[in-house]
Formats: C-alpha cells, structure tokens, sequence
C-alpha cells in the first residue's frame, strides 16, 4: 500500500475533507471553470485580483480528492502572491508531478501531491485546478483537460 | 468492520474454473495481485479459441476476400460470408442477408441515422431515445435533428432506473420516425422490455432500433421475437476482436436504405455516369472489411454458445445478486440502478470516497473496474451524481472476486476513514 500511502497523504486526505477556501468570491474580478469529461471532475476558481496581487481566492466544484485537495491547497499558497508569482508556481508544481523534479521549497505544502506522479491517469486531476486558475487569469471562461 | 450476514452463494453449476483456464489474461498479475477483472461492461477478455482464429487466419489462410479467384481467397470468403451464417442463426434472424457488419455498435446506429433516417426526416418529426441511453444512441440522432429540424424526446427513467412506461407510451406520437432503445443499460445495468416497447411502437408504425451491446452477451436474442426493425452490437463485448460489430436489419427496410459508404465491394455495376448499388449486405459493407475480425467473432459466437448463454446469464445474475449484498454490507455503498431486471453492472457511489479515488485504490488491489460517467452523461446528471464506480461481471468472475472487490472497498474507508 506504500504507493498510495504516498498518493493519499494525510495532509491531502485532510484538505479533501476539509476543503479551505471553499466558497464563491462575490464579485470576482476573474473566474473560470474546469473540467475532466474522464472523471467528471468540476471546479470553479474565483479570484480577486488588486494591482497584479492575489487579495483573495476561492473555489467550488465536485471532484475526487487529488483535485479537490489541490484546489484548496493552491488557494492557500497563492494568496497574497503576485500574478507573475503563480503562474511561476504552476510551472513549478507542473514539474513536480510530471518529472522527476525535487519540490522546491516555494511550493510548502504543493509538495505532498508530489506523489501523484506515480499515478499517471491522476496528473490531470491535481492539475484541473491549476489549468482552471490560468484561464481565470486570462479572462477565458472555461477550460477543460481534454 | 461489523461480521457480515451470510449471503448465499448460488451455485448455478457453471464450471467457472475451467472456463477461467480458456481465458489466459486471468493468469497475468497487476501490481503484485491476481487481476480481478470486473470491467467487462467496458470490454471482455478474450478466450484463447478467438485468440488462436484469429492467429490461425493469418497464418495460415489470409488472403482478400470477395474478388480473388484463387484459393485462399474463395477460401476465406466463405468462411467470411459463414460467420455471417452463425450471427444470422444466433440472432435469429430470417436471413443472413439481414447482417451487417459493422465497426462496432456506435457505427451500426450511425449507419441507420445515415441511411435509413435521414431521408425521411424533415422538421418538426420526432426521434424518440430513453433517459438511459448511451452516447452513442444520442449524438447521431442529435446530429439529424440538427441537420433537419427534427426534435429529439427523451422517455425520463425512475430513481431505481426503470423506464417510465407510461411516458413512453404518451411520448409516442403520429410525429415520431424511429424509437431507440437501449436492451441493457450500461451505466445502470436494467433490462429495458424492449418487446413490450416494440409491440407499442409498431401498433403506431414505428420503426424501432434495440442497441444490443449490452445484452448480447448476458442472454439469447432472438430478434425475430422482439420484432425489432434494427439491432447492433460490438464484437469485443461478446469476447470477440475489437473494431467488429453487427447490424442486424429487416430486410425490408435494408432494401430501401442508400449506402452507407461509397467505394469498392458494395457496387453492381460502376461508369463515370452512373453506379448500381449492390444488394444488402454489401451495399454497406464498401471497402475491404475487418476479415480477421469477422473470423475472430465467429469463434466468440461459437464459443459463447458452446458455454450456453442461459448458463452464463445465471451465474451472472448469482454473481450480481452476491456482489449487490456484499457490497451494501460495506459502509456508506450506495448503488446506482436498482432496477427490478438487471444484468451484469453494479454501480456504486461510496460516502467517503470519489469514484476516481475509489477506482486507484482498487487498481492496486490488482481489481480492475471502471470510474466515471460510462459515456451516459445524461444518467449521471439524472442522479445529480459526476460519476459512478462500476463493477460489471462475465462468465468468468467468481464469488472469491466479489469478495475481493469488497475487501479492497473496505480499504477505501479505512484510508478515508
């Protein structure tokens, strides 16, 4: 079971549970939504965006637990940083899970999806969110990971 | 973890295990465990009998069909044209002539959206599905009805996933050209009463196409019996090669349908000015076919029914039965399509658990099903549910599968827990 004790890591299992930032951003100065038509996994990310700054960010959705864990573990190291900042972390934890990339410190607790990686059919669940955040970013209103 | 209740395990008397020996793909390992195999609504294992017709052909009697002169040729068309024999006598069909083959199930219904319905199709006609329905029995009617103007209706299904017959019955109308129906469902696992749907259809002069994947494999058809103007099925579900499927349609109908296909094999007579189609089958069949496919389903077919579909049907009701309790003796399972008449799927929702994490977990288990929405998006939205884990059965599992299915469920709760 060591493989998936390293996929379903307790801080993962606990974000599942217990999602942070899980609400509506009403307005938001960007939003999006995500999609996986494999698995049927929806998410919703709502930003609030002040010269170039994340003052505040939410999201919503139905998924399985690497997405929805994902989704509240970027809202809480995204918060307060800048535009260019996240977009420097999605490539970053882009490489954690899709290479043999060590975490590199910036991205906290990112890290313990580091094991998703030996799950290749779940990558694009930890990522949903993330390719949600981006098109949010670019005012495009939905985005699916087909 | 509470004791469970002891659940009889029927004993149908199928001798699994020396079917399970025909079958060498259940002696593989995946990920250090036996491979449980319980995805089999999605496709079926192959016995080695259809593994070694299809190597046999091309070894040793592979040639064109349908235009050599020369040995192997004539040989080979005549075993071709013979398969076409053997799905004619399994469907009970009145012709071998009424067999076509096809791709698969979703080209067989493509073919009569093309072919049949599309020439008689105009605004405001109505094509009439369930609520049930594949993907693959809803966009090529969608795709008429756009091209047309014609309206798609939809015959809504209950909490426990039956059809509401009473619906169906006032959805019918002197506007709808053709019902299409699911026989079983392969999201949900009911068994639609097609005949009683086909008998109401035709008191209104309706033509009626059955898609058939789901059921060929779990019980005798006999379309004759059901009077269905059109049935389809994919080969790689009745434990046959993948990318082979039949249509099977009333010849009368056939008779009327333009092409499918343009090109070789399904002319008379070709000039620059004009071409004379052929005859049903091959007016639909254009083009060199999948030949190795239609041998390897003619050994499907004979080895399917040297088993005997009524023995096979039996064990797999047991088994649905045995795994339904099994599974409800797990904490937080809830199953989706509790249908009075069911065959071979068992979908289930777990409290704690996504069916994608549920699906991973499993998979490690060395258990093999599927997570999602099965290609029947609409079922999902139905049940207000993203997607469902789904366990489906052939003559080959055995209790001591479903009981390992249920183990490494109750690993989900424990590392959920």
């Amino acid at each position: 079971m060591s493989g998936l004790r390293e996929l379903y890591q307790e801080v993962i299992l606990d974000h599942n549970r217990n999602p942070r930032n899980f609400r509506r951003i009403e307005p938001a100065s960007h939003r999006a939504q995500g999609h996986n038509p494999l698995c049927g996994d929806r998410v919703e990310v709502f930003l609030l965006v002040e010269d170039g700054v994340v003052k505040d960010i939410a999201f919503e959705g139905d998924g399985c637990a690497i997405s929805t864990a994902s989704a509240s573990l970027m809202t809480e190291q995204l918060k307060g940083k800048s535009v260019a900042q996240a977009q420097a972390l999605f490539d970053r934890f882009h490489d954690l899970l899709t290479t043999e990339a060590e975490p590199t410190e910036d991205l906290g607790k990112l890290g313990v999806l580091a094991g998703v990686r030996e799950f290749p059919t779940r990558v694009k669940c930890a990522t949903l969110p993330w390719h949600t955040l981006q098109a949010a970013l670019r005012q495009q209103a939905e985005v699916s990971t087909e | 973890m509470s004791s469970p209740r002891p659940i009889s395990r029927i004993d149908t008397g199928l001798d699994v295990e020396r079917i399970r020996q025909d079958f060498p793909i259940l002696r593989e390992t995946v990920h250090g465990k036996p491979l449980v195999y319980l995805d089999n609504a999605a496709s079926a294992q192959k016995p080695q009998a259809v593994i070694d017709a299809i190597a046999h052909c091309y070894a040793h009697e592979y040639a064109n069909i349908h235009r050599g002169v020369h040995y192997l040729s004539e040989r080979l068309t005549t075993r071709y044209e013979a398969v076409r024999e053997r799905v004619s006598r399994f469907l009970n069909a009145a012709s071998a002539k009424e067999i076509v083959f096809t791709r698969g199930t979703t080209e067989g219904i493509n073919l009569v959206a093309h072919s049949f319905l599309r020439p008689r199709l105009k605004a405001g006609d109505e094509i009439l599905i369930t609520g049930m329905e594949h993907h693959s029995n809803i966009v090529p009617w969608q795709m008429l009805c756009e091209e047309t103007g014609a309206v798609l209706k939809v015959v809504p299904i209950s909490d426990a996933g039956e059809l509401d017959f009473e619906a169906y019955r006032r959805l019918l109308s002197e506007r709808t050209r053709l019902v299409g129906v699911v026989h079983v469902s392969n999201a949900l696992g009911t068994v639609n009463p097609v005949k009683e749907m086909i008998e109401l259809a035709h008191a209104q002069g309706v033509p009626v196409l059955v898609d058939g994947a789901q059921a060929v494999p779990h019980a005798k058809v006999d379309v004759q019996a059901l009077d269905a103007d059109f049935y389809v099925f994919s080969g790689h579900k009745l434990y046959g090669p993948t990318g082979i499927g039949v249509l099977y349609g009333k010849m009368r109908h056939l008779q009327e349908m333009r092409p499918y296909q343009g090109g070789g094999d399904m002319i008379k007579y070709v000039t620059f000015a004009k071409t004379e189609y052929a005859d049903p089958p091959q007016r639909f069949e254009a083009g060199t076919p999948h030949i190795v496919g239609v041998i390897g389903l003619g050994a499907a077919i004979d080895y399917v029914e040297s088993v005997g579909l009524e023995a096979i049907a039996a064990h797999e009701n047991a088994l649905l039965q045995y795994a339904t309790e099994r599974l409800l003796q797990v904490d937080g399972v809830r199953v989706i399509g509790t249908a009075v008449q069911k065959a071979g799927v068992l979908s289930f929702l777990m409290k704690k658990a996504h069916p994608h994490d549920i699906g991973t977990i499993l998979d490690r288990e060395g258990v093999a099903l599927r997570t999602g929405h099965h290609c029947a998006q609409p079922v999902m939205d139905r049940y207000c549910i993203p997607a469902t884990a789904r366990a489906s059965f052939a003559m080959y599992n055995t209790f001591d599968e479903v009981d390992a299915l249920v183990r490494a469920l109750e690993k989900v709760n424990r590392l959920f827990g």
